[in-house]
């Protein structure tokens, strides 16, 4: 590993010593970029080179049935955000577009939220078990995703539709009288949602937890600290890196949700990831849906950008 | 923290209750996955003579498997390669190519693929799964990164560079030391990248050649028709499937202990 | 370790590689998802030794897109009757001329030339269908023949009703309510149907393809949707009906046709014969519930297929049933506006 260079023994004169710090640094930065090297390949052949195209049709003119004339136009990127209304031909803000892209970010964070809510005591919870058994705990949180994400969501349906069990078992016991009405809901994409990305908030932060001594936790309590400081001062600190890999891991793929909106919110409101189908599937507006997830992907990476930033700064002012 | 445990056992209810009602309805002997007509084994036995199922869940689990390996792989490599260190230039490039399948909806990242797999194809004749598996691979790869690099931020250093002075070769202390110290966050990496794949409809659809329906495509063609409690069978087969796993892997740590 | 699972599973991998084979006696079926009898296939195996693949795809735009981006190994593809005139244009289809083969007298007469495949250069009938009204008659008995239970709907059934996530057969069921036709470019029509669906909508309960199960069970009490399903639904609730919009309704029709770069022409070929075959239509008709439009097939499909109402469209009904043409991009532009707005 590059850092078994970093201890170059300081014996000559000051600037050997420089330059055989600058070689070693060279070789180290070189050793991390093969390092990412593979990883980089993959990515450049199926995910960040196809995504070139995706910049080049939203520039293009669509095709008559589907695809994209070879004509440049700046028509997909202006109707992301204005439309030009289709009978009486005035201009205003997209609006439709808009109240989607509210949902979705509303919804997104909702998810996100009650994904930490639910994980984090979960994480701490497999954290806090024997060595032995929590790669067990861990497997259970996995488990259920066996189940594909088309069935899971068709199981999340059964329990909550009218008809359904938990609806069965309010009505009998006598706490409600009428169905709740939760399917087809935005309530019911946001449970969902949860259900679904779960995981990917447990995992990360566990695995920001598990290396933990929680002998510590022990020793707070012994000093007198209250839980909640415990908790704020110690854990929150320590399980940081994790929670921030997960909450990206959540929300940016319910940003992006597609069957969950479809099947549990009963296709009645759209998010954007629908939005963005309908434009390369029967809406025959390749350069619009181009545009369309190059913005929803402009607006994830400026979020992304002033998080880490904030994280960096809140970083350097405590140490 | 007791409270903590109470929201933990909730979280495990939740997620476990919908399986139930899956797992019932899988011995439904009618068609209906909402109305019970009584016991039978009817769906496992279609699952089982129905050719198409099988062979979808086979090369589900084999797409799985191998993109969970690769991306693992290549992901713990990019994770030593982008923490602890002074940042470099190219650095936040690095960390934006490896987050990007994050960032964008399938649909997107599968337009983009159908189109430039087509032209691969179209110029060399290959038909075969090393389309699925790359693709797979490449949106994996952020899902097994995330949790490996969470687990090594912050990772002490001092037994490293303890381990470097004795051993001297920087591969041996990575192998004693680096390596068993990342292992719970490969882990994790690996089940997440393994069920981030197993789930994948709409990459898949569009990049698949033909004969490559996986148990996703194939249920989502059932989606508009009629859904029989057939998938539920096969459903709860790999349910039960995770479960030996899942044993096995726990009586096999213990040994190891 | 690692490297060696890596082997294994490539190795295992490459065990399913080998992509589809064009040598002869194979053929590669790109058709709806879950529409495709095993049987069917199975027979056809048997009888010519010609072995198929079949491959799933779940709407007509993404087939469309994947076998235009080329390099795709199918041989045969199943659009809806809309989409077959653009295939032609396109021109992604062979012009394999079934209307010379021999088993082309089995069709139906009114199949045998057809507005989207004048004279059958290209296609052969798969399955035909019609988009109607399904009503749960023990919650509302009142006429189900109209389309006023989606777009105007009585108090009882409010709240309860769904409607086929399918943006051209949602607009076009409702330029007929207005008085006008599908893929009309008239904007007063286009213009009275977007205000109709956006009072509509919210008395509607979702907009989603799970409906036999739902409305079987009482989680719905009607739906815009297509009559194989309600078929199958009556099937599970006998109390589940089948209406005919008299103010007019949409048929459609999925044909199986031979794509230009094919590389098993002959067995395709050989295949399309075969299914014109009135034993073997049948089959494909048992399976998903829809007729086919091949004579004499009515004899091997099962006895209840036979008399259903939602399968043979009572003679009454059968005027105000039209086919749908492909839209004009122009129009396909407003829809899609119209049905964003609908969704947002």
């Amino acid at each position: 590993m590059g850092e078994a260079q970093t201890k170059a023994p300081g014996t000559g004169t000051g600037s050997q010593v420089q330059a055989s710090a600058e070689r070693a640094r060279k070789a180290r930065v070189r050793a991390h970029w093969l390092l990412n090297t593979p990883a980089l390949i993959i990515l450049l052949c199926a995910a960040s080179g196809p995504l070139f195209v995706v910049i080049i049709y939203s520039f293009l003119t669509p095709g008559d049935y589907g695809g994209i004339e070879w004509a440049f136009s700046l028509d997909g990127w202006f109707s992301v955000f204005m439309q030009r209304d289709i009978f009486e031909g005035t201009l205003s803000v997209a609006d439709a577009h808009m109240s989607i892209l509210w949902r979705s970010v509303r919804l997104s964070l909702l998810t996100t939220l009650t994904a930490f809510v639910l994980g984090f005591p979960t994480a701490y919870f497999i954290a806090t078990r024997p060595r032995e058994t929590r790669n067990v705990w861990l497997f259970l949180i996995t488990i259920p995703f066996w189940v594909n994400l088309l069935i899971r969501t068709f199981a999340i349906m059964e329990l909550i539709r009218n008809k359904g069990v938990i609806n069965t078992i309010l009505m009998s016991t006598g706490i409600i009288e009428q169905p709740i009405q939760m399917l087809f809901t935005d309530f019911a994409i946001m449970v969902g949602m949860t259900y679904v990305y779960l995981p990917l908030m447990v995992l990360p932060i566990y695995a920001s937890m598990e290396k933990f001594d929680f002998r510590l936790v022990e020793a707070g309590y012994d000093l007198y600290a209250t839980r909640m400081k415990v908790l704020r001062r110690i854990i929150l600190p320590l399980a940081k890196p994790g929670i921030v890999a997960g909450s990206i891991l959540v929300f940016i793929p319910s940003l992006g949700a597609y069957v969950t909106p479809r099947i549990l919110g009963g296709g009645k409101n759209m998010m954007l990831g629908n939005l963005i189908a309908l434009q390369f599937g029967q809406g025959r507006n390749w350069p619009l849906g181009s545009a369309l997830a190059l913005t929803l992907l402009a607006m994830v990476m400026v979020a992304l950008l002033i998080y880490v930033r904030g994280v960096a700064k809140q970083d350097s002012g405590r140490h | 923290m007791t409270g903590f445990t109470g929201i933990a056992v909730l979280c495990f209810l939740v997620l476990y209750a919908p399986l139930v009602p899956l797992v019932v309805y899988s011995f439904n002997h009618g068609s209906s996955l909402a109305i019970w007509e009584g016991l039978s084994l009817r769906w496992y036995y279609s699952a089982w003579e129905n050719e198409l199922v099988q062979e979808a869940t086979i090369r589900s689990l084999v797409l799985a498997i191998s993109a969970a390996v690769i991306s693992t792989a290549v992901a713990t490599m990019a994770a030593l390669g982008t923490t602890r260190t002074s940042p470099y230039k190219g650095l936040t490039l690095v960390y934006a190519l490896i987050n990007q399948p994050l960032m964008v909806p399938e649909i997107v990242t599968a337009v983009a693929l159908l189109i430039v797999f087509a032209v691969i194809r179209a110029a060399t004749d290959y038909h075969g799964m090393a389309y699925l598996i790359l693709a797979h691979t490449a949106f994996c790869i952020p899902f097994a990164y995330l949790p490996i690099r969470a687990r090594l931020e912050g990772m002490d250093l001092t037994l490293e560079t303890a381990a470097a002075d004795l051993y001297a070769t920087p591969l041996k202390a990575f192998k004693r030391v680096t390596l068993p110290l990342l292992w719970p966050g490969i882990l994790a990496g690996f089940m997440l990248a393994f069920v981030i794949s197993l789930d994948d409809v709409v990459i898949t659809e569009l990049v698949k050649s033909a004969g490559q329906d996986t148990l996703p495509t194939y249920m989502l063609g059932q989606l508009r028709r009629v859904i029989t409690p057939e998938v539920n069978a096969i459903s709860t087969v790999l349910l039960a499937i995770s479960v030996v796993v899942v044993t096995i892997f726990f009586f096999l740590n213990k040994e190891k202990r | 370790m690692k490297l060696k699972v890596l082997i294994a599973a490539l190795g295992v991998s490459m065990m399913f590689s080998n992509g589809p084979a064009s040598a002869e006696g194979e053929l590669n079926l790109f058709n709806w998802g879950n529409y495709t009898n095993p049987e069917l296939i199975e027979k056809f195996e048997k009888e010519t030794g010609i072995k198929v693949t079949v491959t799933g795809y779940d709407d007509n735009d993404s087939a469309l897109a994947k076998i235009k981006a080329g390099g795709h190994g199918f041989d045969m593809v199943v659009p809806s009757s809309n989409y077959v005139p653009i295939w032609i244009e396109e021109g992604l289809l062979l012009e394999a001329r079934p209307d010379q083969m021999p088993n082309f007298e089995n069709l139906e007469d009114q199949w045998k030339d057809v507005d989207w495949d004048p004279g059958r250069h290209y296609t052969v009938p798969w399955q035909w269908g019609s988009v109607g009204v399904m009503v749960d008659t023990a919650v509302y008995d009142g006429d189900i023949n109209t389309s006023s239970i989606i777009f105007d709907p009585p108090e009882e059934l409010v709240g309860k009703i769904n409607v086929a996530p399918e943006m051209g057969d949602v607009i076009g069921t409702a330029l007929r309510y207005v008085g006008s036709e599908p893929c009309t470019s008239d904007k007063e029509a286009l213009k009275k149907v977007r205000d109709l669906l956006l009072e509509a909508k919210p008395k509607w309960l979702s907009m989603e393809y799970g409906v036999i199960e739902k409305i079987a069970a009482g989680d719905m009490a009607a739906s815009l949707y297509w009559n194989g399903a309600a078929f199958r639904a009556r099937l599970q609730n006998p109390d589940i009906h089948y209406g005919y919009p008299r103010e007019g309704y949409s048929l459609w029709m999925d044909s199986v046709g031979i794509l230009a770069d094919a590389k098993n022409v002959e067995e395709a070929k050989t295949f399309l014969n075969f299914i014109m075959e009135p034993e073997n239509a049948a089959l494909i008709s048992a399976f998903a519930r829809y007729a086919n439009g091949v004579k004499g097939s009515a004899e091997f499909m099962p006895e209840d297929m036979a008399t259903a109402t939602e399968v043979i469209i009572p003679e009454e009904f059968k005027a105000s049933g039209h086919f749908v043409p492909p839209c004009s991009p122009d129009v396909q532009a407003i829809y899609t506006a119209i049905w964003t707005e609908l969704q947002k």
